[in-house]
């Protein structure tokens, strides 16, 4: 269901992860899967909580963990990553093997495709090697009947020799089944015996060689078989997470180090190398599941995927490829923007109703001026603005975005701009972090994950902030619509709607530019090799999003508000009306600044108001209200036209408003940005290497486009 | 098509099976987990509006590669 304000602004901060039992007796139950399998969506399901869905693969780059109460038993849901191995290629695959390995989970839920089923087992078998306790939930049985493709349960159950349950987890009843076959799994009454897979004959020696040994020095901790397998692949990451588990070093151990020569004696003599038995054991798993798929699931209609394939054509080709995207972009925020208007004025009418009221309570209490203008003029008047002007939008933006995201398309984003991309020597998939970014750029940062290399991931983390987020966003609405649009009605919101795609293509430039500016210089490198996964299109749950967006939008503003920007309002009030040595403090802090400022085309208070706003990005306007007001004759501030007045009697003119916009897209990110970025990169050079690149760019963008346009005007 | 046939001379709509890889590292890896093993069928499905990636329909799923990787996939027709 989009983003949502678990995963945006302080919270998209990872934390790890340490389960929480309650009780002894609580089962701790994995959740994995192939990416994008609504793994997401059963965890939600059966937790009741709200982590980040969309249909798009990667989306869950951190754990998380959940209850669930079934039968009398508690049930603790752990959502690991998505992958499509177990054996460690990446960061994920490696989360998600060492929880399953040493984690200590009571049982493990693979949950599959059904649409994509064959794929799936891959880590089915995978993971039956590593444990016994196995559910397989094959997810998305609903879009696999919509393609007539028939999946005997059984008979895989039956294979596999594991309980196989069938889901829709968009209907939640249907998740009923997997926690009934987790309690007679866990109970007991259910067996598992989970089939052997074979390897090629020379494979099968070699292990014969190990098991009996691994099973004496490791067994019951871990399966010999499966070990023996590892020790034989030398897998480094999985030795070193075996030392600190186990507690010693088994690949020292003189009797296997021999016996592991003596293996890969025989393995050579059959001419398989290192390589060549990782290609074996891969090729095994696929066609042990190529077989079993062969005799469980039909396909009852050729060509099940035509629709999907004609909407990619015209999504993804020459002709139309671009312009849809960015006709689709302008709708959203027409959209966003006609219909923010409304709600907008009508907030702000009522916010401003309210504090007439509370004048009026303060002067009949005979409160003193400070007082009133501490609480009224200071908190009361930026949680207002930050609630009239930035939730609108923002209630009308997400829902719509998470529409699109739901819906499959944000993979196909990445499709058409992948290569421009390659040739910034970046990850294609840095589209899909960038898409992220406008909901919030820590969430778009931790979203980073999904890259593995990383170098383009570093360049996506660095770039990330050239995409406005949910706390600029409503600040560049507002500027454009005050001085860029004369015409009221249609008219004039398909200008701003223009006006506003203009900025953000020139966002998504300025990443380009970035991105290869980085990696000409200080993250040198050549593009590196990826797959993009394109999924099914699936239809999203327009009313469940809208209502479940809007509600979640308004109450991570409505948070804000309350935690940032009511703090904020006092403490820039303060700073605007007590003067220190004949001045305030902001006077003096603007008036240091003007110079520069002036330069870039702004003022020392739009300046300062971008550095004060350094918390969070909503305050910035805010600021600069309270500081030109402060100088100024105090107004009734309830339209944006008599803000405009405000900010034309300070001087502002349309290239102020150009600069400021500029750099409103184009600077620092903000405090929970700056600290996710820290977290992730867990390196203090490359936070303020971070810091350095937008806000460098930015500066020379709005000291060139100052100087032309000076010239010009 | 000859020896050095690979995946990247692929036009839209045609299939080939895989005969090998030349890839190495962590996408040599990542090709054989989504089940690009050598015999299996690949159909190409078209490129990306600037001409790179393309996509293929790999074991039912569609994944786009790029010229570069594609072009390390040996395929027979």
């Amino acid at each position: 269901m989009g983003l949502t304000s678990g995963s945006t602004g302080l919270r998209a901060i990872d934390r790890g992860l340490v389960i929480k039992r309650q009780s002894a007796g609580d089962f701790v139950v994995a959740l994995a899967g192939n990416p994008n399998v609504g793994k997401s969506t059963v965890f939600n399901g059966l937790t009741g909580l709200n982590q980040h869905t969309g249909n798009w693969p990667g989306k869950t780059v951190t754990s998380a963990q959940g209850r669930c109460v079934c039968g009398g038993n508690t049930y603790i849901l752990v959502d690991i990553p998505g992958t499509y191995s177990l054996m460690a290629h990446s960061a994920e695959e490696e989360v998600a093997r060492d929880f399953i390995c040493f984690g200590g989970p009571d049982a493990v839920v693979v949950v599959c495709d059904a649409t994509c089923l064959e794929r799936n087992l891959n880590l089915v078998l995978q993971t039956m090697e590593i444990t016994d306790r196995v559910v397989v939930c094959v997810n998305l049985m609903d879009e696999a009947k919509k393609k007539k493709i028939r999946i005997d349960l059984e008979g895989l159950s039956d294979k596999l020799g594991v309980p196989v349950v069938g889901t829709a987890a968009r209907k939640k009843r249907s998740l009923d089944r997997i926690m009934q076959a987790l309690e007679g799994l866990l109970s007991g009454e259910t067996k598992s015996a989970p089939i052997k897979i074979r390897y090629t004959e020379p494979i099968e020696e070699a292990i014969a060689l190990l098991e009996p040994l691994v099973r004496e020095r490791a067994g019951g901790k871990i399966k010999p078989r499966w070990l023996s397998l590892k020790l034989l692949d030398g897998d480094e990451t999985l030795l070193k997470a075996l030392r600190e588990n186990l507690g010693f070093d088994i690949s020292e151990d003189g009797e296997i180090q021999k016996a592991l020569e003596r293996a890969w004696q025989l393995l050579t003599e059959k001419g398989i190398g290192r390589e060549g038995l990782r290609d074996k054991i891969v090729s095994c798993l696929v066609l042990t599941a190529e077989a079993i798929c062969l005799d469980t699931v039909s396909f009852e209609k050729i060509g099940y995927d035509a629709t999907d394939r004609k909407i990619d054509r015209i999504l993804t080709s020459r002709l139309t490829g671009f312009p849809i995207m960015l006709a689709l972009l302008a709708l959203i925020f027409w959209l966003t923007i006609t219909g923010a208007n409304y709600p907008s004025q009508l907030l702000s009418d009522l916010f401003f109703r309210l504090q007439d009221k509370l004048t009026e309570f303060f002067i009949y209490l005979n409160a003193p001026d400070w007082l009133h203008g501490v609480l009224v003029l200071g908190v009361y008047r930026v949680l207002a603005w930050v609630v009239s002007v930035m939730l609108p939008p923002m209630a009308i933006f997400f829902p719509l975005f998470t529409l699109l995201e739901d819906l499959g398309y944000l993979p196909r984003v990445a499709f058409n701009l992948d290569k421009y991309f390659k040739k910034c020597s970046a990850c294609g998939k840095q589209a899909l972090t960038m898409a992220m970014g406008f909901g919030c750029n820590a969430a778009g940062i931790v979203g980073c994950r999904i890259i593995d290399s990383p170098r383009e991931r570093l360049i996506a983390i660095i770039t990330n902030n050239f995409v406005p987020c949910n706390g600029r966003f409503p600040t560049l609405i507002a500027i454009l619509t005050m001085f860029f649009v004369t015409s009221t009605g249609v008219r004039g919101s398909v200008v701003s709607t223009l006006l506003l795609t203009c900025l953000i293509v020139l966002g998504v430039i300025m990443t380009f530019v970035a991105s290869k500016l980085l990696s000409i210089t200080i993250l040198k490198g050549l593009p590196s090799s990826f797959t993009l996964e394109l999924p099914p299109y699936r239809r999203p749950q327009i009313g469940k999003v809208i209502v479940r967006s809007i509600f979640d939008r308004t109450l991570f503003v409505l948070g804000r508000a309350v935690t940032v920007a009511a703090p904020a309002g006092l403490v820039i009030w303060v700073m605007a009306n007590f003067t220190v040595g004949g001045d305030t403090l902001l006077n003096r802090f603007s008036g240091f600044l003007d110079p520069f400022a002036r330069l870039m085309g702004l003022d020392g208070v739009i300046l300062m108001a971008f550095i004060l706003g350094f918390p969070a990005n909503e305050i910035v306007v805010p600021i600069m209200i309270m500081t030109y007001m402060s100088t100024g004759s105090i107004l009734e501030l309830d339209s944006l036209m008599e803000l405009k007045q405000l900010f034309v009697d300070n001087g502002w003119t349309w290239i102020t408003a150009v600069s400021t916009m500029l750099f409103s897209l184009m600077h620092w990110p903000c405090s929970t940005t700056c600290l996710t970025i820290k977290k992730e990169t867990q390196s203090l050079k490359w936070t303020l290497i971070s810091f350095a690149v937008p806000t460098i760019l930015g500066i020379a963008v709005c000291i060139a486009f100052t100087s032309i346009a000076r010239l010009f005007a | 098509m000859n020896d050095t046939a690979t995946l990247k001379d692929l036009k839209r709509g045609q299939r080939a099976r895989v005969r090998a890889l030349s890839s190495t590292g962590g996408i040599r890896r990542r090709l054989l987990d989504i089940g690009l093993i050598e015999g299996t069928e690949v159909e190409c499905l078209g490129k990306s509006p600037a001409g790179d990636p393309t996509a293929y329909l790999i074991r039912g799923a569609v994944i786009a590669l790029r010229s570069e990787d594609s072009g390390q996939i040996y395929i027979c027709k």
